[in-house]
């Protein structure tokens, strides 16, 4: 058996699909697998149809499989949607309180003669009986597949003593009972290598953003990015503080206010939100007030789809905010992107003292990655040039007025902060002398000047930084590009071809230099995103760099790696 | 700029004999006040919006944060959250922040944090040649009403009594002294306060008479139940003989939305 499983649980939104798919995933984790977990949901709270797609493999994927080596189905909508995903001997393990139909019972029919091996067990009946919720029944369902696939009972109390917090001995009195009456059918091997941290792209943005020395969060509701929010109050270890205010435009203005203050904060939401926050984003551009900003992109526009995705957002944030002024877009791919990438970015804002905006999507954002830890240990916060602090102290300070807006050789002002000694600091919307004092005169050039001395030397950092990445067989004339969450399917299309992928990761400043580096050798340049128009294809573009042709997909799903592959084929 | 002085060098271009003149009078004097009771200049720090009574900001030698239109109650709670040992003050216009910006003043209200809002209420769009606000009262003539507004004036004072707000004021412009004394009031609150401005605008709309004939000192402190028969007092209507009471309507303590959220 190749070790590279796909395992899809689904039922009603109510019916914890979605924690039993990541106690699953974190069996496989424990006993060495690297993990992936898609997760398809609607826009409700109960009823409709929710599933999780674990792949669980030897080798790191961040794409599902099309086919399914086990379908766990907690109602009968799930089978009957995914049985035509399934592997020729994928295994279907079913809830038999829930599926009624004749095709399905009696419960334990194996092996059968048509169609796939089936398994009923009757969980709900297990949960009432052992004094439990219906909620738990799930409990009972995780259980009967860890005895099917030959997992220890001790591996499996060991995963849900960690992750369950509540009634865990309730819970484990129904695991063991199913678990007791179950068969075991075959045995997953154990891969000898450690288990990984398990982070959502959201959770991973979380964490990076506290390690260079977040807090303060503030946020409106808005899916993909509401969980960065909800893991931030929950994890009170972490020392942020969530400020909920009463809409986007209040959430980016409260979020100035604190950066001027002199404290590290960041707003996160979508597509819609960010729309709000652009007046905002303009007067950190102007008041040049250091803020980062996590826009998770969901199918557009308007309303759109608001638990699917699409990649449809990268112009609008290339180009939000009226006037012109420097900023930084930042497209993680996985959650260890955004654990380093996200720290980067509060760094870079306090840096330059300027909007950072960390472009996720919903994929990047909600679904689960491995992580390797040791990524953390290279995250620090780094300092920003300050008034009364080192190097600069003697330059800007020493016995002379502060200035908020001093004009520097590279456009970057030392920072002070409201309450230190024999400081005025004047931060400002309308266009200003060095000290802050609104100015409407000729003069005004000097301080766009200053400003675009800024963005150059942003646009210096950038090539020092790790912008762009290239996977797959990296002398290949031919090449993919892709970015966000379609790094991952892209990355194996690479592998399986032999081809080049090219991963942008900084997109503005656009790191020219390395993405010429990054074309060299190159014939056949393709770009695979999720939008209708090929939004990164027209920033390339915008660069004098042409692609010969585009791979688009826009179901509100991401690509499997096949439909890129058949793609592909058709064009070359 | 001398860090010493209040003023700045910044050429003032408000109308000459403008009531905005007397508002900043007024804060000079509380402010200088207050340093003399001990309060570090370097603390204070305020926000204002966007409109004639933001040019504050260019005339007024303090920490300052000059924001958006209707947007600058937010960012003054941000300075606020980010060090509670500010003492922060957010000017705003009545086009400013009751139209653009009201749903950040109810909610600032509401959580009654800890910052003092200063209304500079001339019950027009001033600064783009006159147009109705909140406060403009119905029939008012403006360059977009040329025939009179149709829309009747909100009360400000009973919104934001409503909203949770613990020290509700009103003061006039030109009695300066009495302002002075309402703005080292509000300062010193601890919790939402909120003082409303009345402050003709003699170039659009020169209410003085109207005022004077109308304005008396109220007679503080007033039980909640006192304080809505009194804000109720006058509609902000117009050609009305009710009298316009000015001075604290309302005070009362309750933890602040800074305390409860930095407990820990």
């Amino acid at each position: 058996m190749s070790k590279d499983f796909s395992i899809l649980i689904g039922g009603e939104a109510g019916q914890g699909s979605r924690m039993a798919g990541l106690i699953i995933a974190k069996i496989f984790n424990f006993i060495g697998y690297k993990i992936y977990i898609y997760e398809d949901y609607q826009s409700l709270i109960r009823g409709g149809h929710n599933f999780s797609q674990i792949r669980a493999a030897e080798k790191e994927f961040q794409s599902r499989k099309e086919k399914i080596d086990f379908l766990l189905a907690l109602d009968e909508k799930t089978i009957n949607l995914h049985k035509k995903d399934l592997e020729k001997n994928g295994l279907i393990i079913f809830n038999a309180n829930k599926v009624k139909s004749k095709d399905y019972n009696p419960p334990t029919t194996l092996p059968v003669k048509d169609g796939a091996p089936r398994m009923g067990i009757e969980i709900e009946k297990i949960a009432k009986e052992m004094g439990g919720k219906p909620i738990m029944a799930n409990m009972a369902l995780i259980a009967d597949f860890a005895k099917i696939i030959g997992l220890d009972w001790e591996i499996l109390e060991g995963v849900l003593r960690r992750e369950i917090k509540k009634e865990i001995d309730l819970n484990l009195k129904i695991g063991k009972r199913a678990y007791e009456i179950s068969k075991n059918l075959l045995k997953i091997e154990k891969i000898s290598k450690e288990p990984t941290l398990l982070l959502t792209g959201n959770e991973a943005t979380a964490l990076g953003a506290v390690k260079a020395g977040l807090k303060f969060y503030f946020a409106y509701p808005m899916t993909p990015a509401t969980s960065i929010m909800n893991f931030l109050a929950k994890r009170e270890d972490l020392n942020v503080k969530v400020i909920q205010p009463e809409n986007e435009i209040s959430v980016i203005n409260m979020a100035l206010g604190a950066s001027f203050a002199g404290v590290r904060s960041a707003v996160g939401t979508s597509g819609g939100g960010f729309a709000l926050m652009t007046e905002g984003l303009s007067l950190a551009g102007q008041s040049e007030t250091p803020i980062f900003i996590i826009e998770s992109q969901r199918g557009g526009p308007s309303t759109g789809m608001p638990t699917y995705n699409l990649q449809g957002d990268l112009l609008f944030v290339l180009s939000a905010g009226h006037g012109d002024f420097p900023r930084f877009v930042i497209a993680p791919g996985d959650a260890e992107q955004c654990l380093y990438y996200s720290a980067l970015g509060l760094n870079l804002a306090w840096k330059y003292q300027t909007p950072v905006i960390l472009l996720l999507d919903k994929d990047v954002s909600e679904n689960t990655f491995s992580v390797d830890e040791k990524i953390l240990s290279s995250i620090k916060p780094e300092n920003a040039l300050l008034w009364d602090k080192g190097p600069a102290f003697a330059k800007a300070s020493a016995g002379k007025e502060y200035k908020r807006y001093k004009i520097t050789e590279d456009g970057i002002s030392p920072l002070a902060f409201p309450g230190s000694k024999n400081v005025i600091v004047k931060s400002t919307s309308y266009e200003h002398d060095e000290y802050g004092i609104t100015i409407e005169s000729e003069e005004v050039e000097k301080m766009q000047e200053k400003r675009l001395r800024k963005y150059e030397t942003m646009s210096k950092e950038v090539e020092k930084l790790e912008a762009i990445k290239v996977y797959g067989n990296k002398k290949s004339d031919i090449a993919i590009v892709a970015w966000g969450i379609t790094k991952g399917a892209a990355k194996e299309v690479a592998e399986n071809l032999g081809i080049k992928l090219i991963q942008p990761i900084i997109v503005e400043p656009f790191p020219k230099d390395k993405m010429k580096k990054a074309l060299n050798g190159v014939k056949k340049l393709f770009s695979v995103e999720l939008n209708t128009s090929g939004q990164m294809a027209k920033v390339l573009n915008s660069q004098g760099i042409k692609v010969d042709g585009k791979i688009l997909k826009y179901t509100g799903r991401p690509f499997f790696t096949k439909e890129i592959e058949e793609k592909l084929k058709k064009i070359l | 700029m001398n860090p010493k002085n209040l003023d700045t060098y910044c050429q003032n271009t408000w109308c000459p004999g403008c009531p905005n003149f007397a508002i900043l009078e007024s804060v000079k004097r509380a402010i200088s006040e207050l340093i003399e009771k001990g309060i570090p200049r370097e603390n204070f720090v305020f926000t204002c919006g966007i409109g004639c009574h933001a040019k504050i900001f260019d005339y007024l030698n303090l920490n300052s944060f000059y924001g958006l239109h209707g947007r600058c109650l937010a960012t003054a709670q941000g300075i606020k959250l980010a060090n509670p040992n500010l003492k922060v003050m957010a000017f705003v216009g009545d086009g400013d922040t009751y139209n653009e910006g009201i749903s950040h003043l109810i909610h600032a209200a509401k959580r009654n944090t800890n910052i003092t809002v200063l209304v500079h209420d001339n019950r027009n769009f001033a600064l783009t040649v006159s147009q109705f606000t909140a406060t403009s009262p119905k029939g008012f003539k403006g360059s977009s009403t040329p025939n009179g507004s149709i829309e009747e004036s909100l009360n400000p004072l009973e919104l934001v009594l409503s909203s949770g707000a613990t020290f509700i004021a009103r003061g006039y412009a030109w009695k300066i002294d009495h302002l002075k004394n309402l703005i080292l009031k509000a300062i010193e609150h601890k919790g939402f306060s909120f003082l409303e401005i009345l402050q003709p605008c003699i170039t659009f709309f020169d209410n003085r008479q109207f005022y004077e004939e109308r304005i008396y000192e109220l007679k503080s402190p007033l039980s909640k139940e006192e304080a809505k028969i009194k804000i109720s007092e006058w509609d902000y209507s117009d050609g009305e003989k009710s009298k316009i009471p000015i001075g604290v309507f309302y005070k009362v303590e309750k933890p602040t939305f800074e305390d409860l959220v930095l407990k820990n």
